[in-house]
């Protein structure tokens, strides 16, 4: 039976991790997802999780220990925020050529500098063309509900690759919200003990992280592009079988009020929730907007983007970092490039909000609205601009 | 030479994370081939010492029954590190071709 339980959100992601038995966990502190390891480490120290907590030096290390633990057989967690990312960028690609399902928990801050601890998503765009997959959630439930789906998606063996859960900093993580918990028989049937398709270990050799000369290189790259666009269908199915189980849905795109909606505020992440308020309050005056939620980042779901736009006459895409000097935000830039040869598209307008935690009040989204509604007759000549910046 | 060993026909035939399944198959790739210059001995100036098997980065150098020193030229590179080492001077490189 499941448990309903009021919680911080950050504690509860480790309360999840510890539900799905890794056997190795490294982590460094930062914030704002210092709270994930530091209870995962109580709950070692408790006794109540039989792991191997690594009190590592740096997220160099963290990220180098579980690419070594899981290399061995073992589940392997890790959590960090902004530079620790950045400071594991060393490594990251590496463990998803390595094939090895390392779990990664991001509580999402600013980039440095200015040096801001905040909340925006400019730390997951700087490491989004690595081969992991990469997904968002957009509050507490879906925190806990995705960390668990994450081990079964990536030790899947037709998948086979590290996934990293994004949760926005602070709006998340330090978030206390009411929230069910499977209980642990639930989650030791969904998810069985990892069975690695190979293991450095003396009675079976096998040896990871070879050279690739200029030979072989293009098609060890195909191979890792096409491995992470056919984990769509195995995610998928696992998120089925989430629903079919604990009853709560989950896709690559989900959609709120936006089936026949002229305007469709794209969003990922906890501002969804924001922005489906707001499109409560535009309904109520009868404007006829709905939102979509982008959930899975990477592989990107193009058909089901292509899908759920086809009706709309303006899509907003509101992004959390800025491609500086390029398109925008890099969620916009996917989204044009995934509609831009259909027949019959949407304007596609972009809304840069919400940098280093700047608040994003319901308030923004009715002037986003408002303005998109106007963008129907005629099309902006800004494709892109940062809300709310003051003196433009 | 033996004969090199072949790529992969195709990406699908790729191992998983490119792992190396079965033990010690380096030796069927011939570094040979990426050879500028060759170490030729001359055993008349050798007095066995080995410090040319013990210096060898490839670890190709090996004794043959008369206790002279060989370089195995399927994996010899041609660093020159032997020459450069062998201080009676009993390795000469000579380019190839």
């Amino acid at each position: 039976m499941s448990k309903r339980v009021g919680m911080e959100i950050a504690l509860a992601a480790a309360e999840a991790v510890a539900l799905c038995r890794p056997d190795v966990v490294a982590a460094y502190p930062i914030t704002p997802n210092t709270h994930v390891p530091e209870h995962l480490s109580d709950i070692v120290a408790e006794g109540r999780l039989d792991a191997d907590f690594i009190c590592v030096e740096s997220e160099h290390s963290a990220l180098s220990a579980c690419c070594g633990a899981s290399g061995a057989g073992a589940r392997a967690f890790t959590a960090t925020s902004s530079q620790g990312l950045l400071y594991m960028a060393e490594i990251v690609p590496i463990v998803s050529a390595m094939r090895l399902p390392v779990v990664m928990i991001i509580g999402n801050r600013a980039l440095s500098g200015p040096i801001n601890i905040w909340n925006d998503l400019s730390d997951i765009m700087s490491q989004r063309d690595v081969g992991w997959i990469s997904m968002f959630a957009a509050n507490g439930q879906e925190v806990i509900d995705m960390a668990i789906q994450s081990f079964k998606i990536a030790e899947h063996r037709d998948v086979m690759l590290p996934v990293n859960l994004n949760m926005d900093g602070f709006q998340l993580t330090h978030v206390v919200e009411p929230m069910d918990f499977p209980d642990q028989k639930e989650v030791d049937e969904f998810l069985p003990p990892y069975k690695p398709y190979a293991a450095v270990h003396p009675d079976n050799i096998v040896s990871m992280g070879t050279l690739a000369l200029p030979e072989i290189f293009n098609e060890v790259m195909k191979v890792k592009d096409e491995v992470l666009k056919n984990s769509k269908k195995v995610i998928v199915e696992i998120w089925k079988e989430w629903e079919q189980k604990f009853g709560r849905s989950y896709k690559p795109i989900e959609t709120y009020k936006a089936k026949g909606a002229e305007i469709l505020l794209l969003a990922v992440g906890s501002m969804v929730e924001t922005a489906e308020v707001a499109v409560d309050e535009m309904r109520k005056k009868k404007v006829s907007a709905g939102v979509l939620k982008l959930r899975l980042w990477r592989p990107f779901p193009f058909e089901e983007l292509r899908r759920a736009v086809k009706d709309a006459k303006v899509v907003v895409v509101l992004d959390r970092s800025v491609s500086f000097g390029g398109p925008g935000g890099p969620v916009f830039s996917e989204v044009r490039s995934a509609l831009y040869n259909e027949a019959k598209r949407p304007v596609i307008i972009n809304e840069i909000i919400g940098l280093g935690g700047r608040d994003v009040p319901v308030s923004d989204f009715v002037t986003i609205i408002e303005k998109a509604a106007k963008a129907i007759k005629e099309t902006p000549k800004e494709e892109y601009e940062i809300f709310g910046v003051r003196g433009s | 030479m033996k004969k090199e060993k072949k790529w992969p026909e195709a990406w699908q035939e790729i191992n998983p994370g490119c792992m190396v399944l079965e033990p010690g198959n380096a030796r069927s790739y011939h570094t040979g081939s990426w050879r500028a210059q060759r170490p030729v001995y001359d055993n008349s100036r050798c007095i066995k010492c080995g410090v040319c098997y013990v210096f060898c980065p490839e670890g190709c150098i090996s004794q043959d029954s008369d206790g002279y020193f060989v370089a195995d030229l399927d994996y010899c590179k041609g660093c020159g590190i032997c020459a450069h080492e062998c201080w009676p001077r009993a390795i000469t490189m000579v380019e190839e071709g």
